[in-house]
């Protein structure tokens, strides 16, 4: 079958093929990204052809200055993470008939991270995140004899088989969409790699952990757009692991934050008007008394004016409120 | 630049940075040069598991034996004894470490069945045990703080005086060559699977590690001894683990059955892999294949086996076949998978040039001898990885730094400006590694004689020529990889010449070595190791080796 392939390449040098095109800028959050020049190819390949099996038959047969890192071929060793038709997927595993939109596959470094060379991009940010939640066993004391392993159960092992899953592609954190507008956000990769430490019973800084991710750039950071479950290649669903490490925090005893207080902001306006209580939920996230994070929201909140979307001044319960507080009741635990 | 450590380590795969790691907590200065991110090092892919006699009622002489067995007597007994006695508490040092290593009731290690082991002794994680130790041992290396070179491709070793003392490598990203220099180097680069097509392996698996010592005077043994794993999927060649034979699945030939019956009776499908694959290619050849391949049937293991034993390669078998392992069967034939051969080493992982140590794939200690044992790969990494980064840090404590080497880094600096100044030629690398590791796979695969051997050094011969005019099609300084595929393929080439002189020599059958002229076992005159050793202008010299027996005389061997 015949597949048309459109490369965003780029090269530091100015080195570019006369075909290659000038393309748009990227629309923000990405604007201050590096333009690439798009350049096309025709491949003919097999009918369950990938992505990647296209990007080598150029770089092999047609065109040898393109850069693309990969290695194994079958979505194993995590290095060819990119663009695929604008999102972040292993070209490994995209195959070329599921991905050829209008008689083409676009394919480019995502502009989310810096860009070497073509397909190669700047994963620094990505291992920095990785490193920064000390991904690596405290081990429990006494550790036992030399000979000897911990002994926990199966089931405590097989819940974290999820994250140890993760091939470290990048994928995630390239179409995570918090990361895009706070480049200090730890992201999903770095946050699953952290729920598989502090859930492993055999670490002994758990609490240290939980309090560390509750800060700034952590867990409740992530904004919920689920983009790491949608384009994580092993099922990893970091979303999940980032929703666990918060119910584990909480239980931890770190609430002091705007994380924790705009979630329990968010249940006690539920549980006692049946709604969203938007007026109130910023400062008691915030805090009442830090005047200088609420009056940062101001050029939003005139926006939201402009556009018909600021919330009602008065705010009222719903018809039958209640049965809201009596489901409340019946959950318990913390917003009981 | 040029940049100075104690000890350097080339490839972060499982044995280097488990080398790097060991030499680290000795105090001394180590860094690691590694073409790739140590996270896409083919470690990774080892899917079944790694093996240890900790389980009650095993021993280490069993897993020993089994080993010997496994290798058709030609591993070196002594060796084979470090890696079996030691295997128990390296499993238990990963466990500590972090790995999230499969559990029985009791909460202990558990574990499951492999070929040619006499009892279940492979301890796992689903089916990417490679991963889950790759990734916690990188976290170690983090967590020690391990200077890391990453994606700097090395392009020779630097030998002053007849001792290994650094390397000269390219900075992919700068594309700037550097000196490191160092009081000793571990080479740890890994396999050499692009030699042949197909392979399981990675296509960063190109044999850098044997060419760089052996061009540097180190010599390669038993390099004739080449693995095809008997599973590797139809068409695009990728593993699909021998857990899947562990856990219970069957091999089916176009007639339905299980033709393991008439060459391993009481093993079956969980016969050593040299064995496996000669009866599918037997199969195959005699009628009996569906196009070229044979079964893999799963099905009546169940759905909750396969998807939390075995999920890795149900997905792979869904994605590049779409077939579903859970309903159907899937198409598998022999594919080349792994080199037993590699650098000569002893046991502490010193070759025979001074100050350079090997481990790992790329070394022969030699622990799999004639064919490896599943789930021994992993083990060899790791104990042997520990052994070389000890004994080189110990080694370095007596040797004085280097000032020298600006000689090696102008040269090198020269070869590569000729080579990418070169026009084209219509020599890519492309064209020649396919048609090298084709060849390859026809005259030096599961069965070979003479004839074809021969033939297949008259065509190496051919392709060298025309490595010669070798030209590179891209023209920029900044992650230059056309430069690096071609600096590959010369390394394959000096790989595939070094198998197929060894194989020409080996006249019996012995493990992977399946000779159809001389189609016995000959302990008489071949029970013994092959080396080969480099020569500049002049053609490699071959010699011998004994074999370490201790406690263990070599018998006939049927599964």
């Amino acid at each position: 079958m015949q597949f048309t392939i459109e490369v965003g390449r780029y090269n530091p040098e100015g080195k570019y093929d006369e075909r290659a095109v000038a393309g748009k800028p990227y629309p923000p959050p990405w604007d201050k990204a590096a333009p690439r020049r798009y350049q096309t190819y025709t491949v003919d390949l097999p009918a369950h052809a990938v992505v990647l099996d296209a990007l080598i038959a150029i770089r092999e047969y047609q065109d040898e200055s393109l850069a693309v890192r990969c290695a194994c071929r079958s979505a194993i060793c995590g290095s060819c993470a990119m663009w695929v038709n604008g999102h972040a997927h292993l070209a490994c595993k995209s195959k070329l008939t599921t991905f050829t939109k209008d008689g083409k596959t676009r394919v480019e470094a995502p502009p989310s991270m810096p860009v070497i060379r073509d397909l190669v991009a700047d994963m620094t940010p990505f291992w920095e995140k990785h490193r920064a939640v000390k991904p690596w066993l405290e081990a429990k004391q006494p550790e036992p004899p030399p000979m000897e392993e911990y002994r926990v159960p199966n089931a405590a092992m097989e819940e974290l088989i999820q994250e140890v899953s993760c091939i470290s592609c990048g994928a995630c954190l390239m179409d995570c969409e918090s990361f895009a507008v706070n480049p200090d956000f730890l992201g999903p990769q770095a946050l699953a790699q952290a729920y598989r430490y502090a859930g492993d019973p055999r670490d002994a800084e758990t609490k240290e952990r939980l309090g560390a991710y509750s800060g700034p750039g952590g867990i409740w950071d992530c904004t919920h757009c689920y983009e790491c479950v949608t384009q994580c290649p092993k099922g990893v669903a970091p979303l999940e692991q980032i929703l666990k490490l918060r119910r584990l925090a909480v239980d931890a005893g770190f609430t002091n934050n705007a994380g924790t207080r705009h979630a329990d902001a968010f249940a006690d306006s539920v549980k006692h008007s049946g709604r969203l209580n938007e007026l109130t939920l910023l400062p008691r996230s915030v805090g009442f008394f830090n005047i200088l994070d609420q009056l940062k929201t101001l050029p939003s909140a005139f926006n939201m004016i402009r556009a018909g979307k600021f919330p009602p001044l008065i705010h009222k319960s719903i018809p039958g409120v209640q049965r809201i507080k009596n489901i409340f009741a019946r959950v318990g635990g913390r917003f009981k | 630049m040029t940049i100075d450590h104690d000890v350097l380590v080339l490839g972060a795969g499982l044995a280097g940075m488990r080398a790097a790691l060991e030499a680290a907590r000795e105090g001394a200065d180590v860094a690691i040069v590694t073409k790739v991110h140590p996270i896409r090092s083919h470690s990774s892919a080892a899917q079944g598991g790694i093996n240890a006699a900790l389980g009650e009622g095993d021993t280490w002489e069993s897993h020993a034996f089994d080993t010997i067995k496994g290798s058709d007597y030609l591993a070196d007994q002594d060796a084979v004894e470090v890696m079996c006695r030691e295997a128990p508490a390296d499993i238990v040092e990963f466990e500590h470490m972090g790995v999230i290593f499969y559990r029985n009731e009791d909460g202990k290690l558990g574990t499951r069945a492999f070929g040619g082991a006499s009892q279940a002794r492979t301890y796992f994680v689903g089916d990417i045990t490679g991963q889950a130790l790759l990734v916690t041992l990188y976290d170690q290396i983090l967590k020690a703080g391990v200077k890391v070179y990453e994606e700097w491709f090395a392009t020779t070793l630097y030998v002053e005086n007849g001792a290994c003392r650094g390397l000269v490598a390219l900075e992919m990203i700068t594309g700037e060559l550097h000196l490191v220099r160092a009081k000793a180097v571990i080479d740890a680069a890994g396999g050499l699977g692009r030699v042949f097509e197909p392979s399981t392996n990675a296509l960063i698996c190109t044999g850098d590690g044997y060419a760089l010592a052996y061009r540097a005077g180190a010599p390669l043994m038993d390099m004739e001894m080449v693995q095809y794993h008997p599973t590797t999927l139809a068409g695009s060649g990728f593993l699909m683990s021998e857990a899947a034979r562990g856990e219970g699945a069957y091999l089916l030939n176009s007639e339905g059955e299980r033709f393991m019956k008439r060459y391993a009776p009481n093993k079956m499908e969980l016969a050593a892999r040299d064995v496996c694959s000669r009866s599918e290619v037997t199969e195959i050849a005699e009628g009996r294949g569906i196009d070229g391949n044979v079964l893999l049937d799963c099905r009546h293991l169940g759905a909750d086996v396969i998807l939390k034993k075995l999920p890795q390669i149900h997905e792979m078998a869904l994605d590049y076949v779409g077939l579903d392992m859970i309903k159907d069967p899937i198409p598998v034939r022999p594919g080349m998978h792994y080199q037993m051969g590699g650098v000569k080493t002893d046991a502490s992982g010193a070759t025979r040039l001074p100050g350079l140590y090997a481990a790992g794939e790329v070394a022969c200690v030699s622990v799999h001898g004639g064919n490896r044992l599943g789930a021994n790969s992993l083990l060899d990494t790791i104990v042997f990885g520990r052994h070389s980064g000890k004994a080189s840090a110990a080694f370095v404590k007596g040797v004085a730094a280097s000032r020298g080497g600006e000689n090696v880094l102008q040269a090198e600096q020269a070869r590569l400006k000729e080579l990418l100044a070169r026009p084209y030629t219509g020599e890519t690398h492309a064209r020649l590694r396919l048609e090298l590791a084709t060849m390859m796979d026809k005259h030096c695969g599961v069965y070979r004689d003479e004839a074809g051997l021969t033939e297949a050094l008259r065509q190496l011969s051919g392709l060298k020529a025309r490595y010669e005019k070798i030209a590179v099609g891209d023209k920029s300084r900044i992650f230059n990889q056309a430069l690096t595929f071609a600096l590959e393929v010369g390394f394959m080439l000096d790989c595939a010449d070094a198998i197929v002189r060894s194989a020409l020599e080996r006249k019996e059958s012995r493990g992977a070595q399946s000779r159809t002229d001389y189609p016995e076992r000959n302990d008489a005159e071949w029970l013994k190791h092959i080396l080969i050793t480099y020569r500049t202008g002049k053609e490699p010299e071959l010699s011998y080796a004994p074999v370490t027996i201790t406690q263990w005389k070599p018998e006939a061997r049927s599964y």
